[in-house]
C-alpha cells in the first residue's frame, strides 16, 4: 500500500526532487522575507505594510551551526517507542540571498562528524515519520559535497 | 534616572527535587524574605507572583495563590508570566508600583515544581504556536539550541569543550558553598568529559537541570526603608525588560528561523547585548563598575556568551576571560557566585528572583564563604522564551 504524502505543515515547502523549495513570503513594500511564512502583516516596524507574496527560498546555503539530538525528543515529536532511538543531526543554515538562518534536520545517515560550520548544503524533500496511512513529509538539509 | 527601590528582604526555599507543590516552596521563600525584612505580612500592600505554567495555564494563577497561602489580608495582587524572565517582570512590576506611589511595600514571589526530563510544550495540536512546531517538525529540544550556540562559538571563536567544562567546574565549586543550591558537590573537568553527550558538543554536565525551588523579595520605597530603620539598603537601580529589534539575527528558542536581514540592517548589538545595555543606561553605570554578575548559564557555553553580551570582555574573548580566572571567585568580575543554574537547575519563575537574592546577600556582605570582597554593584541577566529581556542592577 502506498501511503499518502502529506506535508507536516501546510505551505512551508513545495515540489519534489530537484525543484523542491522552502516557501516563505516577501513583503511587496519593503522586500522583507519571512520564513516560516508570515501571511498577516509585514513585521518590519519601519514598513507601512505591503502584500505578502509567496516566494521560494534559495535552495542552497552554508552551515551556520549544527548539533544533534542524542535523546528521544518528547511529544509532539512522533517516534516509535518500541524502536531504539537513532540520533539525527540538526543543521542551522544561512541563506545568503535572504540573509536568514533556517533550522532543519539533516538527511538520514548524516551525523555531526560529517559536518563543519561553513559547509555548503542544499534543501531536499524528506519524510519526518510514517503511520499506517500517511508519510508526513518535511525538508532536510544535505551536504552538496561543495566543501566549506 | 528612574529612581531606586530598596530591597528589604530576600528569601529562598532550597532548590531540589522535593516532590511537593510549588505553593509550599513559594510560601517558604516569602516567609523567609518577610522575616529577613522584619516586615509583618499584613503590612505588605501588594503581592506580585511570577507564574509557573504547567498544562497550558498559569498554575493557580500565582500571585493570589501565594497571598491565600500566607493568609488573605487584602493586598493588591498581580500575576506575571514571561518564561525565564518572569521573575524580572515581577520585580519590575513591584518597582513600578512603588515608584508610582501605589504601594510602599511589595512582596515578589516565584516558585516552581519542575517536571521530569525535557521541557515540552502543552498538549494538543497547535500548528500556530512556534514552540509546538519546533518539537513537532524538528524535535528541537532546548539542549539542541544550546548545542547550536556552543558549536558556533567553537567554529567562530575557537572555544573548546574543555573551556565549557571549566565553566561547570567553576560554578560547581561556588554551588558547593551555597546552602540553597541543589547540587553541592564539586565537579572535575574529567567528570564533565565523561558525562553523556546530550546535544553535540554539549554533555549532560554542560546543561542545566530542571528543579523545584522558590525565591522571594520584599521591596519598598526608599522613604519606607528609612522609616523602617534601614539607612543604607541594597537598592535596585535598573530593571531591563526590553524586547528584540527587527531583524533579530540570532536563532533563538523556540524559533525555526531568524528574521531576514535582507531589507533592514540589523542593530549593532544582538538582543542579549541590548538587554544589558538598557540596564546600564538606566543605572548610569557601565560594565567596568560591576563587582559581580549572575547570568543565565542554561549551558556552560552560554555563560561565556553572556560575558561578551554584558561587555565584561570583547566579542569572542569569553573563554579567554574564563581562562584568566577573571570570572572565578577572587577574580576581577566573579560570575555566578551562587553556583548558577549549573548548581541550581532551572526553576523557571523563581530563577530571576533567585539571581537578585544572590546580589542582595553579596551587596550586604552576607554571602558567607561565597562573599565577593567589597561588592558594591551587581547585575543579573537572562532571557525569556519568545523575546523577553531580563536584567536587574542592584547597588549598595
Ligand atoms: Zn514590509
Amino acid at each position: 500500500m502506498t501511503r499518502a504524502r502529506t506535508p507536516v505543515v501546510d505551505g512551508w515547502f513545495t515540489g519534489d526532487g530537484d525543484d523542491f523549495r522552502l516557501l516563505g513570503t516577501r513583503c511587496a513594500a519593503c522586500a522583507s522575507v519571512f520564513f516560516p511564512r508570515e501571511d498577516g502583516h509585514c513585521r518590519n516596524p519601519g514598513c507601512p505594510g505591503g502584500d505578502l507574496e509567496e516566494v521560494p527560498l534559495s535552495p542552497r546555503g552554508r552551515i551556520w551551526s549544527y548539533t544533534d539530538s542524542r535523546y528521544r525528543p518528547p511529544s509532539p515529536y512522533v517516534t516509535n517507542p518500541e524502536l531504539p532511538w537513532e540520533p539525527y543531526a540538526l543543521i542551522a543554515v544561512e541563506l545568503a540571498a535572504e540573509r536568514i538562518v533556517v533550522l532543519g534536520q539533516a538527511v538520514p545517515g548524516i551525523t555531526v562528524a560529517d559536518l563543519t560550520v561553513g559547509m555548503e548544503v542544499e534543501v531536499v524533500p524528506g519524510v519526518l515519520h510514517e503511520d499506517a496511512e500517511t508519510a508526513w513529509t518535511t525538508w532536510h538539509w544535505r551536504p552538496t559535497g561543495g566543501g566549506a | 534616572m528612574t529612581g531606586e527601590v530598596a530591597v528589604l528582604g530576600a528569601g529562598m526555599h532550597p532548590w531540589g527535587k522535593w516532590g511537593r507543590s510549588f505553593v509550599e516552596y513559594g510560601v517558604a521563600a516569602a516567609r523567609a524574605a518577610l522575616a529577613d525584612a522584619g516586615i509583618d505580612w499584613r503590612d505588605v500592600g501588594s503581592v506580585v507572583g511570577a507564574d509557573t505554567v504547567r498544562g497550558g495555564y498559569p498554575g493557580h494563577v500565582a500571585g493570589a495563590t501565594f497571598a491565600k497561602a500566607l493568609g488573605w489580608q487584602g493586598a493588591r495582587v498581580t500575576s506575571v508570566y514571561a518564561a525565564c524572565a518572569s521573575g524580572a517582570q515581577a520585580v519590575n512590576t513591584a518597582r513600578a508600583q512603588i515608584l508610582s506611589g501605589l504601594a510602599d511595600v511589595v512582596l515578589v514571589v516565584g516558585a516552581d515544581a519542575a517536571p521530569k526530563g525535557f521541557f515540552r510544550p502543552a498538549g494538543g495540536d497547535r500548528p500556530d504556536d512556534p514552540d509546538w512546531l519546533r518539537f513537532r517538525v524538528l524535535g528541537a529540544t532546548n539542549p539542541t539550541y544550546f548545542g547550536l550556540y556552543a558549536r558556533r562559538r567553537m567554529a567562530v571563536h575557537g572555544d573548546t569543550p574543555e573551556d565549557f567544562a571549566q565553566v561547570k567546574v567553576k560554578n560547581a565549586a561556588s554551588g558547593a558553598l551555597n546552602p540553597n543550591a541543589r547540587y553541592r558537590k564539586r565537579v572535575t573537568a574529567e567528570e564533565v568529559a565523561a558525562s553523556a553527550v546530550v546535544a553535540d558538543p554539549l554533555r549532560l554536565l554542560d546543561i542545566c537541570a530542571t528543579s523545584d525551588g522558590g525565591a522571594a523579595l520584599v521591596l519598598s520605597s526608599m522613604e519606607f526603608a528609612r522609616r523602617h530603620g534601614v539607612a543604607e539598603p541594597v537598592r535596585i537601580r535598573a530593571v531591563s525588560t526590553v524586547t528584540p529589534r527587527y531583524p533579530s539575527t540570532v536563532l533563538d528558542l523556540p524559533d525555526i528561523a531568524t528574521d531576514s536581514a535582507v531589507a533592514v540592517e540589523p542593530a549593532a548589538e544582538t538582543f542579549r547585548a541590548s538587554i544589558a545595555l538598557a540596564a546600564y543606561e538606566e543605572a548610569g553605570i557601565g560594565p567596568e563598575d560591576l563587582s559581580l554578575a549572575e547570568v543565565y548559564d542554561l549551558s556552560t557555553a552560554l555563560e561565556l556568551q553572556w560575558y561578551e553580551d554584558l561587555g565584561l570582555c570583547g566579542e569572542g574573548d569569553g573563554a579567554k576571560l574564563l581562562r584568566e580566572g577573571a570570572t572565578a571567585p577572587g577574580g576581577r568580575i566573579p560570575v555566578n557566585t551562587s553556583g548558577g543554574l549549573a548548581s541550581f537547575g532551572e526553576a523557571v519563575p523563581a530563577q530571576a528572583i533567585a539571581q537578585v537574592c544572590e546580589l542582595t546577600w553579596q551587596l550586604r556582605e552576607r554571602a558567607g564563604d561565597r562573599q565577593v570582597a567589597g561588592a558594591r554593584v551587581g547585575i543579573t541577566a537572562n532571557q525569556g522564551l519568545f523575546g523577553h529581556g531580563s536584567a536587574v542592577i542592584a547597588v549598595r
